[in-house]
Parts: C-alpha cells; structure tokens; sequence
C-alpha cells in the first residue's frame, strides 16, 4: 500500500486551490456581474488560507517526498503574499468596474497567481521550484493582457511572456545541470552532494548560474529588470499594484529559499552574484527613475532599486541577512500597497491618469490624499522615523556585520540618488500649481486600504518589536 | 534496453526507406525531367487568372482558442495512459490522485462550456 | 550496439540542423516545419535512451497540436516578415555576443564533463527497469510519488484554459442561436393567440 502524503502542512495551498475552482464556477454560473461577489470571497478566501498558515508556523515539515517544505519562514512570508493578495483585489475592484473590465476572472487569477507564489515559498525541490513559478507566472501573464482591447496592455502582457518563458528556460536549463551532476532535484540532496571537500563541479556553479539569472529575472534585478518599467507601464494599474508586492515577496522568498536551501555550503560562490545583482539594482534603480515622468515607471525602477536593498540582506548570507530581508519585504508590502492605492485612485471625469504633472498642487485639492502619498514618498526614500528607513535600517546593519560594508555605503548613496525622485514628487503635489482636481469618489477599499498602510508606515517605529521579532524567528528556520 | 530498440528497428528501417526513395524521387526529377522555367509556368494556378492577393490570409483569433483548448485536453489525455497501465500497482491513491486531476480540469471545462468558448458561433 | 550509435548521432545532427534552420528560415511557416523536423528527431533521441513515453507524447501533443498551434499563430499574424527582419544584423553583434558566451560556458561543461561523486556510486537513473516498460514505470511513480507536481500540473492546465479564455474569448452581439429547451417548451397557449374576426372586419 502506498503511503499518503501528509496534506495538513500545504492546508493554505489546499484551501486556495479548491477556494479558486469554487470562485470560478460560482461566477461562471452568475455571469459577468459577479465581480463584486467574487472578489470579497477571494478576498475572505486569501484571509482564510492565511489563517491556515498560522497552526504550523513553528514546525518544520517536510511533505509529499520531499518535495514540500512548511516552515516558519515559509510562514512568513506566505501571510506576506496573502496579505499583499487581498489587499490588491480590495484596491482593484473599483477601477475595474469603471474602466469596464468588469470580468470576474480577475479575482480568481489573482487567487490561481498566489497559489503558486505559496507553492514558491515552500518549495523544496527543484521541480516544486519550477511548478510553483510557472503556476504564478501563467496567471500573471494572463493579467497583464487583462485589458486586452488595450494595445499597451496587451504588449506588456506580450512582452513579460517572452521574456518570462526565456528566463524559465534559463531556470531549467540551470537545473537540468545541477541534477545531471548532483544526482538530485530534491534541495537536501543537492546540498549534501555540494558540501564535500574539494572543488564543487563547475558544471554545478553554471547550473546554479543559470538558476540565480532565472531567479534575478523574476524579481526583476538588474541586468534582468528589462521588462519591469514596460509590464508596469502597460498593464492595468491594479495589475501593476498587484504585480509590485506579492510576486516579489515570493520571488525573493524562492530565491533566498533556494539559496540556504540546496546551496548553504558554497555560498561565497552565490553571495558574489548577489552582491553584484544588489549594486546594480540600487544604482539603476535610482539613477533611472530621476527622469520619468509616467508615475507608473517610476515606481516600476523604484521596485528594482528596492529589490537591490532586498539583496543585499540575501547576499550577507547570515540569519540576521534574512531577518532584515523579512523585514524589508514586510514594510515594502504596507509602503507600495498604499502607494499604488492611491495612483489607482488618480482619476479625473475623463478617464485615470498616470503621469506625474497630474499630482500638481494636490496638497491644495485633496489635502488627505497628498499628505498619505507624501508619507509613502518619504518611506520609500528611507527618510526617518517612517517604516521604509527601517527596513533600509536593518539591512545596512546586517551587511556591515556580515563584513560587506562597502555594499551598506552604496547602499545608502543610492538610498540618497533616489531620495531625489521621490521628493521631487512631493515637492510637485506641495509647491506646483494645482493641475485639475482628481474625482473625489476615490472607493471606500481604496481610502481605507491607503489609511491603514499609512498608519502602518507612519507608525512602525512605535511597534517595531513584533514583526522584528516574527521575522527573526522565522529566519532561524532556515538555519537548522 | 537492447530488446526495446530491437522493436524500434522496423520503424528506423521505414525511416530509412520512406526518406531514401523520396530523395530518390526527388533526385530523379531534378536529374532526368527537361528543366525550362518561365514565369508563366511557376506562377501560382488560380482557374487560369494571374494570381491576386498573398495566398496567406489572417486567420481569425478563434482558431486559436480551439487549439489551445485542444492541446491543453491532449495533454490531459496523456496522463491517463500511464495512469492505465499501473493502476494496479498504485492503488486507491493512485486513482483518487486521477480523479482530482481530472476533477480540476473538468471544472476548467464547465467553466469553458458555460462561457460559451465551445460554440463556434 | 553501433547502429545505436549511429542512429543517434544520425538524429542529433538533424535535430541541431532543425533547430537552426528554424532560425534561420526566412519564411515562418517553414521555420514551423523546420521545428516539427527537430520534435520529431528529437523524440527518437528519447527513444533511444528508452524514454518511449516522453517520445510519443512529444509526437502526439508537439508535433500533434503545439506545431499546428504554431501555424495558426504564424498564419494569424498579418505582418511583413522581410520588414521584420531587418534589425537582424543590426542586433547581430550583441546577439552573436551572448551566444557566443552561452557556447564557450557550454563547452567548458562538457570540457569537465564529470558525475559528481554521489552519483557515480549509483547507478543513473534509467528509463526502463526490469521487466517493466518505461510509461509503467513512469505510471508507478507520477501519481503517488510525485503527487503534488501531478495535481500542480492540474492547476496549470486550468490556468491556461482561463486564461485562453480571458484573452481571446468574445461573445458575438446579434448571433441566432438554438436554445433547445427553450424551443422545446414553448407552448401554443402562450404563443398564439387566437383571435375571432367576422368577416369584412379588420383586426
């Protein structure tokens, strides 16, 4: 008789998976004008799987052969996602009912899309690795396309294919080689064949190569971040929200995950890559974004120089590295889930807009709404005592402990680079000439979505304690 | 191994000769047959007036849904023959395992139904 | 055991000529066929180390569907393929470039083509084990073993199918269709009314 798999430990990804296929019969059988009704029961639905996760949070489990690990960092970011997840199907619904992209797949791609972001974070195998990631990125390409009358929407969803399909290929072919000379898919074997004495087998170092550069491409890291300022650009705003917080939390969470996991032994060979990938992000990333003028890409090369900061805490390749980095991904999530709130919520009679002459003069017109982006400019500029210098905060720490010091000082020169593009945004919303004003009818998922996320950034600094506290705990996990 | 390609042999051997006597073919036409092209003769045949138009239209977008459709039920079909074969050997867990695979695809395809993706027109 | 070897050198050659070629055609609908060529070689390749299954679905569902796929997808684009072309050599170098690279860390592999050490105590995984065709053996393992990459696979059938749908589906305004049951049950008395008219008189 063969033995059944333990099923509780993937309980979040059970409920997801059979949630998702409920949703789509439910607005299938109720038509077009569901949309409303299914994103409150995906979004009940994503709340539930994150209270599935948190029974198991503090044991290890391996399932389903090996291949499926739940464990506290696992945990961690999963609530991450599903947060990150609900939140974006709260800020969407509105702007989907007015563009007329009144379609009720939306939630439900959105639930498919963070089933295979759990499915990343827990992965444990290099073919989990592989299905997980082509779960979620099916599901986003879908989205991209999603206003598909739209030339634009339809290129970026075109565009992030392409590209997306090449860097799976590279993931592949990084891990048929590691398999041909480990022997193994599974992580745990993988990291039992590299730990011997002696040279590791170059073919192994390509292999792994080839898996950080698929890896890179989805969470956009420079050179990989080609695709970030066009898909961003391109695809419905609530897309684009949705896009900059739960996909690269799981990414980063796979790519730590793969890290620590198949490869803690060699990590000077990938803390090299990482540190370049990390350089090369904060600098693009900041130097890049000071001449745009579409709001959208400017937040797409503020996410790749975020995601260079991220980095920089893998790199250190300690605990306290992937402390910081659980950390940073924490605040990342409440800073750009608010700050994309409200682009959402930039509209006039005519139609939404996107470019940065539009906020002109805010603080005259819709005081409440400039002050809130105001707060999210400064957090993502990392200006004190707001969440975002936080995050910087304990990253920097990590690198210098970790004798990276010189990456902590690009680090925060960058930080200083890209402190300028976001003042500058403040100073267009406080010191312009008031452009037309935006429609006052912002939603109530969007005001409330917009007001918590900046009490959380506003307020961090007072209860810093427990999400330090929960990230540190689940960065132990990995180091078992 | 060797027992498994000796069955393969016959197949390599039709490839051999189904590829050897086309270029045969091939080969004795461009050798033996009188070669005198002119215009007229390698133009495109349309009921004897000169050819308008690409041949090559646009399809319509259609046709896209139906193969992708198909393809994704091929693949769901070649599951099932390994399926077949050991049902036996994996037991109840192995057919339940099926029964969820086909269950998820099945709501795929109530959902396709009622959205009408089937219907041509 | 050599006409083994040569067969396989034999598919490998074509099969890199193929996948060339379907690069290098100018024409796409060739580069189509030039790329059902390479499925189908290569799915002779997987007959040769034993991987029957792997081989026929790759005729079956590539050659079968994915290539035709293709097809409808060249033929659907309504573009000028010359015009197309024509950033190609300025693009070459750099292209040229990063394949350039790709190949020499390609050959450093097979420069240092070893197993690594756990697995040259075991044996290599092989496709056939005694007494058991390859798609049994594979049948032994997908659906108990490998449970939960079999079920993912499930829900990304599904994604594709929503999102085939998503994409490209559109109900057509102002199309008569049959509605069976409905046809079925209509009823004379709500339909038809039945009205007396003397005659000389208009209704």
């Amino acid at each position: 008789m063969i033995e059944v798999p333990a099923l509780l430990p993937a309980l979040p990804e059970i409920i997801l998976a059979i949630g998702a296929l409920a949703l789509l019969m439910l607005g299938v059988f109720t038509g077009e004008k569901s949309l409303r009704t299914v994103s409150a029961l995906a979004v009940l639905l994503l709340l539930a799987a994150a209270a599935a996760v948190l029974p198991g949070y503090r044991d290890t489990v391996v399932t389903f052969g090996g291949m499926f690990v739940s464990d506290s960092f696992g945990g961690f970011c999963k609530i991450l996602i599903l947060l990150g997840s609900a939140l974006s199907i709260i800020i969407s619904v509105d702007y989907l009912e007015r563009e007329n992209l009144k379609r009720f797949e939306y939630p439900v791609l959105i639930v498919l899309a963070t089933l295979g972001m759990l499915m990343m974070v827990s992965s444990n195998d290099l073919i989990a690795l592989y299905i997980g990631l082509e779960t979620q990125s099916l599901a986003l390409y879908v989205m991209a396309a999603f206003s598909r009358d739209s030339a634009r929407s339809t290129e970026a969803g075109l565009k992030y294919f392409v590209l997306g399909a090449l860097s799976s290929g590279m993931l592949l072919y990084g891990s048929s080689l590691i398999y041909g000379f480990t022997g193994g898919t599974s992580f745990s074997l993988i990291a039992a064949a590299v730990s011997g004495s002696g040279p590791v087998p170059i073919g192994v170092l390509l292999g792994l190569v080839f898996v950080m550069a698929g890896l890179a491409f989805k969470v956009s890291a420079v050179p990989f971040h080609m695709w970030t300022p066009d898909v961003y650009e391109g695809a419905p705003t609530p897309v684009t929200a949705f896009f900059a917080v739960a996909p690269k939390i799981a990414a980063m969470a796979l790519l730590v995950r793969t890290m620590f996991g198949a490869f803690p032994e060699i990590s000077d060979q990938w803390q090299q890559i990482l540190v370049f990938l990390s350089i090369a992000s904060m600098v693009v990333g900041a130097v890049f974004a000071i001449v745009q003028t579409n709001i959208k890409r400017l937040m797409a090369y503020s996410s790749i120089g975020h995601v260079g900061y991220a980095l920089m805490g893998v790199a250190t390749g300690t605990p306290d590295g992937v402390k910081s980095v659980l950390v940073y991904l924490a605040i990342y999530l409440a800073m750009n889930v608010g700050a994309f709130a409200l682009i959402i919520a930039m509209r006039r009679k005519d139609g939404a807009t996107e470019s940065i002459a539009d906020l002109a003069g805010l603080s005259r017109t819709r005081p409440a709404m400039a002050f809130a982006l105001a707060i999210f400019m400064f957090s993502l500029a990392g200006i004190p005592p707001l969440a975002g210098f936080f995050g910087k905060f304990y990253v920097f720490i990590a690198a210098i402990e970790a004798n990276l010091t010189f990456l902590a000082v690009i680090g925060a020169l960058a930080s200083a680079v890209s402190a300028f593009y976001y003042l500058r945004i403040v100073k267009v919303m406080y010191f312009d000439e008031p452009a037309d004003a935006f429609d006052v009818n912002t939603g109530r998922g969007i005001t409330a979505v917009a007001t918590v996320s900046a009490l959380v950034t506003l307020l961090f600094f007072v209860f810093p304690a427990p999400i330090v506290g929960a990230a540190a705990y689940a960065a132990q996990s990995l180091f078992q | 191994m060797q027992g498994l390609l000796a069955e393969y042999l016959p197949i390599l051997l039709f490839l051999g000769v189904a590829t050897a006597f086309s270029l045969i073919m091939i080969g004795a036409a461009v050798l033996v047959a009188r070669q005198n092209p002119d215009p007229a003769k390698l133009a495109a045949y349309e009921c004897g007036f000169d050819a308008f138009g690409d041949s090559r239209g646009q399809f319509d977008v259609r046709f896209y849904l139906v193969a992708i459709l198909f393809i994704i039920f091929d693949l769901e079909v070649a599951f099932l023959f390994p399926w077949a074969i050991s049902l036996g050997g994996i037991g109840l867990f192995g057919f339940w395992s099926m029964m969820i695979f086909l269950g998820v695809l099945t709501v795929g395809f109530v959902y396709e139904w009622k959205k009408g993706a089937l219907e041509w027109e | 055991m050599i006409l083994q070897t040569i067969t396989f050198y034999l598919f490998a050659a074509i099969t890199i000529a193929a996948g060339f070629m379907v690069i290098a055609a100018r024409n796409p609908v060739h580069s189509v066929l030039y790329l059902i060529l390479a499925f189908f070689t290569s799915a002779g390749l997987f007959v040769l180390i034993g991987a029957e299954f792997i081989a026929m679905i790759l005729v079956i569902v590539y050659v079968g569907a994915v290539a035709v796929l293709f097809l409808f997808v060249v033929m659907m684009l309504d573009i000028n393929f010359t015009e197309l072309r024509q950033g190609f050599l300025q693009y070459l170098p750099i292209g040229g470039l990063i394949g350039l690279a790709l190949l020499i860390e390609l050959i450093m592999v097979v420069g240092v083509w070893q197993f690594g050490p756990e697995v040259a105590g075991h044996a290599i995984p092989q496709a056939t084990t005694n007494g058991m065709t390859n798609t049994e053996a594979l049948g032994n393992i997908i659906y108990t073993q490998y449970v939960y990459a079999f079920q993912a696979a499930g829900v990304i059938l599904l994604i594709a199918m929503i999102g085939a749908i998503v994409l490209t589906h559109r109900t057509r305004p102002g199309v008569k269709k049959q509605r069976i049951s409905s046809q079925v049950y209509r009823d004379p008395k709500t339909t038809i009314e039945v009205k007396k008219i003397k005659p000389g008189q208009g209704i």
